[in-house]
């Protein structure tokens, strides 16, 4: 693990592992499609929404726990790559999140009758549509690297609070959301038939983040790289400049 | 095909979801495209002034 915290060690890990996670995830979304989901009993055809909605949403809060642990990474360790790998979380799970809510709400409106409510499920995970937003938003308005991280860190670690609101809200709270059907006590009360193109298309999603996360964390170390070089290219044109003249020195 | 009830949102949702994740691909290729040039470059200006 410590050994990954080298950058070159991690970027030539990258370079062996991403061809074949890149292909895994092809292999699996090809196979989702080969899938023939019947249409459920009650919603018909639209239940073919769910196979990108519920990946979204677990990956939505599966982003958020992993920059929860980079947090830890960057507040605690001072891990190298733990910051970078926060920083290149964050737009992938607003992304991911963004897929949720809007599918959700297209899912909604023939199922429910309505495109948004704001019941518990749907405002939290809206809230944590806008966390990762404003994380972005804390990266990029301060200019050290270094307070960044821990700022972003310690914001990240104040909204792992909302992962277990979103968990719990429709056991908690009256919504319009249905419970968890999947992963629940008594085992999931969908028909295998749904249930293995929905499995199938959740690992391949999380492929597809796993795959793009490190793409983006080696952009991170690409874009330092840079950044150090243009710094050291700086100071070598100021002494440089500096740098008495015959002229001067006599 | 045409006659699925709600065909419309089916359509829409499986279009958000692609657009959406082909961009995220795409930023993250690009955003690597342009670093590695600028990188391939800075070094070869490096490697000139030495």
């Amino acid at each position: 693990m410590w050994t990954l915290a080298n950058p070159t060690v991690f970027l030539v890990l990258v370079r062996r592992t991403l061809p074949v996670m890149a292909a895994a995830t092809f292999v699996l979304f090809g196979l989702w499609m080969a899938f023939n989901a019947p249409a459920d009993y009650q919603q018909g055809e639209t239940v073919k929404i769910m196979y990108i909605h519920v990946p979204a949403a677990w990956l939505s809060t599966f982003i958020y726990g992993v920059m929860a642990l980079a947090s830890l990474g960057t507040l605690v360790w001072r891990h190298p790559l733990a910051d970078a790998a926060q920083k290149a979380a964050a737009p992938l799970g607003a992304g991911f999140t963004f897929v949720c809510l809007v599918t959700g709400s297209l899912w909604g409106k023939p199922m429910w009758g309505t495109y948004w409510v704001w019941d518990a499920r749907l405002t939290s995970v809206l809230v944590l549509f806008i966390l990762y937003l404003g994380l972005i938003a804390l990266w990029r308005s301060i200019d050290d690297p270094g307070k960044a991280a821990r700022a972003t860190a310690i914001l990240t670690l104040v909204g792992v609070v909302n992962l277990p609101i979103i968990k719990f809200s429709v056991d908690w709270w009256n919504t319009l959301h249905q419970p968890a059907s999947v992963f629940r006590m008594g085992g999931s009360t969908i028909a295998p038939e749904l249930l293995w193109p929905l499995l199938v298309m959740a690992i391949a999603f999380t492929l597809l983040f796993l795959c793009l996360h490190l793409m983006a964390i080696r952009n991170e170390i690409l874009r330092r790289r840079i950044a150090r070089l243009t710094m050291i290219a700086a100071a070598e044109g100021d002494s440089l400049a500096r740098a008495p003249t015959p002229e001067m020195a006599r | 095909m045409l006659d699925i009830p709600h065909l419309g949102y089916i359509v829409a949702a499986y279009g958000v979801a692609a657009l959406a994740l082909i961009g995220m691909i795409a930023a993250v290729w690009l955003d690597y495209r342009s670093l590695s040039s600028q990188l391939e470059a800075l070094e070869k200006s490096r490697g000139g002034n030495r």
